[in-house]
């Protein structure tokens, strides 16, 4: 029997998450690299047809669990997914670094004694071995670690690797999950949502955030204006969100989220430590502050010394032109 | 109700991590260590609910760690916290999430527990792992990142909202129940100076693993799943080009034609 590199995919009301692709992308690599095949789960109310979408992405195999609740729940899932690792044995697992990632990985690890790694930016192969790299202290340091107990799970941190392509002609074997009766202790009665229809910072690809410099909660419509033009999310400072402009829902930092765009503007931030730890990933950094000696810039790879108040609305037109052509 | 609370000490946020040349850790000279943030509003949590009840319930601290600890875990009962137990052990050197959880939960099971705050992670190895493993070892559940708590009045049952990407889910959990708290659940009070001076008289239990009937091979290093291979410092980014001086309409078209030609992020 082929070993297995299995992707436990996520989906929210139906839809595939964009990390489950990305996952397929380093799952493929990392079936390479070891002689297994790609395999992939998912669970949840009436899915059956994403794992036509999974197959054209390159799973050979993919494990569909119906489950007759729409929402995620720790221990249905928990069930399901230990009882799928003893049973195929895969020898790696991977997850991605979101809420059911981070909650499920956790539970599943401590019931089948597997080495879990949480939040990968890089995982790979070695002497046949998982290395599995990750940020620590927020990014102020990396550990790279391997696990000792088989499988290996990995979290993978969203927009770490591209999403795979889809090849129509490409399609999975469809194997029915085995959903052992479960009576929860811990039922989601329902959903809140409280952003709008842009990604969560955590997802997000393009991400505006702004600093204590913003001065009050209704200046950060300028940064929305920008935002919208760019589609991007935007986030805030500690000192912000302290403040009382923005909720902690939006804080980006070592206390906040952990973000990892290809691009992300700070405008009147000054780079506190705190702040730099929770973004220090992302591909492109852009800063915007008129104070020349703010910590910010030593990280930036492009920045602007000047007033915000002046420089950001250009930018927004300047955006809005370079992209209307 | 027993109110027990998982409390980790790790480096202030504001600390500079700074690799060992030889990769085998970090420099720990001069780090300031503090509760972890998460874990201050898990002690909180528990103190709000202790107040609220207003009964014979208990919140005791739980931590495992070396002899400094001992500062974080005063603090905690400077805040308001009943007791603590400290395990302290040579041989947890070296233990992965689930060894630690082992540890946590025999001390836990020992003492008698009807709920559990922990904090949503650690902002030190930002794993997130031990609080989910230890419920999971004490066969109860547990919900994550919990930015609300609200017990039912007969005491067996609590909803939350917890957070997730782009909202909330509100969660029905029965008790006992393990919760990892998230910011925005509460503020955390700072201890006052009669609190100072009671927590000093406060019982604090230190434990080693001997005394938990725990066996070395089920802790530290030769307990854990999980190895370290090498800790790697952060790549250095090359100076970024920071443009100072210019008309502001000038820097603007400047910083766009940057990130459309040369960066080709937009």
């Amino acid at each position: 029997m082929a070993n297995e590199v299995l992707v436990l995919a996520e989906q929210r009301e139906g839809t595939l998450k964009k990390i489950s692709l990305e996952l397929m992308t380093i799952g493929a690599e990392t079936a390479k690299n070891t002689g297994a095949d790609l395999t992939a789960v998912i669970i949840g109310n009436a899915v059956e047809g994403l794992a036509k979408t999974l197959g054209a992405a390159g799973a050979k195999k993919v494990y569909v669990g119906e489950a007759s609740d729409k929402y995620y729940n720790t221990e249905v899932y928990t069930q399901a997914i230990a009882d799928l690792i003893k049973q195929v044995q895969p020898a790696i697992v991977l997850a991605g670094t979101t809420a059911m990632g981070r909650d499920l990985t956790a539970r599943v690890a401590a019931r089948v004694g597997a080495g879990l790694a949480m939040d990968c930016t890089e995982i790979r192969v070695e002497d046949g071995k998982l290395v599995m790299k990750r940020p620590v202290y927020s990014g102020k340091a990396y550990i790279e670690v391997t696990a000792t107990a088989a499988p290996a799970i990995a979290s993978i941190r969203p927009n770490t690797y591209a999403q795979a392509t889809q090849d129509a002609s490409r399609s999975a074997e469809v194997v029915k999950l085995e959903m052992k009766p479960v009576t929860p202790r811990a039922v989601v009665r329902e959903t809140v949502k409280t952003a709008g229809d842009k990604p969560d910072l955590t997802e997000a690809e393009v991400i505006v955030s702004g600093g204590r410099a913003l001065k009050a909660a209704e200046n950060f419509k300028i940064l929305d204006a920008l935002a919208d033009v760019i589609g991007a999310t935007v986030g805030a400072s500690r000192a912000a969100v302290d403040s009382g402009y923005v909720p902690h829902s939006m804080q980006v930092g070592q206390t906040g989220k952990v973000v990892n765009p290809k691009l992300y503007i700070a405008v009147g931030i000054s780079g506190a430590i705190q702040h730099l730890a929770g973004m220090r990933t992302s591909k492109v950094v852009v800063a915007i502050n008129k104070d020349s000696d703010a910590p910010i810039f030593q990280k930036a790879d492009y920045g602007i010394v000047d007033d915000l108040w002046k420089t950001v609305p250009l930018l927004t037109e300047e955006f809005k032109k370079l992209l209307a052509e | 109700m027993k109110i027990v609370v998982i409390l980790k000490q790790v480096p202030d946020t504001e600390t500079k991590i700074k690799v060992k040349a030889d990769g085998s850790g970090i420099e720990t000279d001069g780090i300031k260590y503090v509760i972890n943030p998460y874990d201050e509003i898990a002690v909180e949590e528990g103190l709000r609910l202790k107040e609220k009840l207003a009964d014979d319930s208990t919140v005791t601290i739980i931590s495992v760690g070396p002899a400094r600890v001992i500062e974080s875990i005063r603090t905690a009962l400077a805040m308001g916290a009943d007791d603590a137990v400290h395990v302290n052990d040579p041989a947890l050197e070296g233990g992965d999430s689930l060894a630690t959880a082992r540890v946590l939960t025999k001390v836990i099971k020992d003492h008698g527990f009807d709920i559990i705050f922990a904090g949503k992670q650690a902002v030190d190895l930002d794993q997130a792992q031990v609080p989910p493993a230890v419920a999971e070892l004490l066969d109860i559940p547990h919900v994550n990142t919990v930015a609300k708590f609200e017990l039912a009045a007969d005491k067996t049952k609590a909803t939350v909202s917890r957070r997730i990407e782009g909202g909330d889910e509100v969660i029905d959990v029965t008790l006992p129940a393990l919760l990892t708290c998230e910011k925005g659940l509460n503020e955390p009070r700072y201890a006052s100076l009669p609190g100072i001076m009671k927590a000093k008289k406060k019982p604090v239990k230190t434990v080693t693993l001997a005394e938990l009937g725990l066996e070395a091979n089920q802790v530290g290093a030769a307990g854990s799943h999980v190895k370290i291979l090498k800790w790697l410092p952060i790549p250095e980014r090359s100076p970024g080009k920071i443009l100072k001086g210019m008309e502001t309409e000038a820097a603007v078209k400047e910083l766009v034609r940057l990130l459309r030609e040369e960066a080709k992020v937009i």
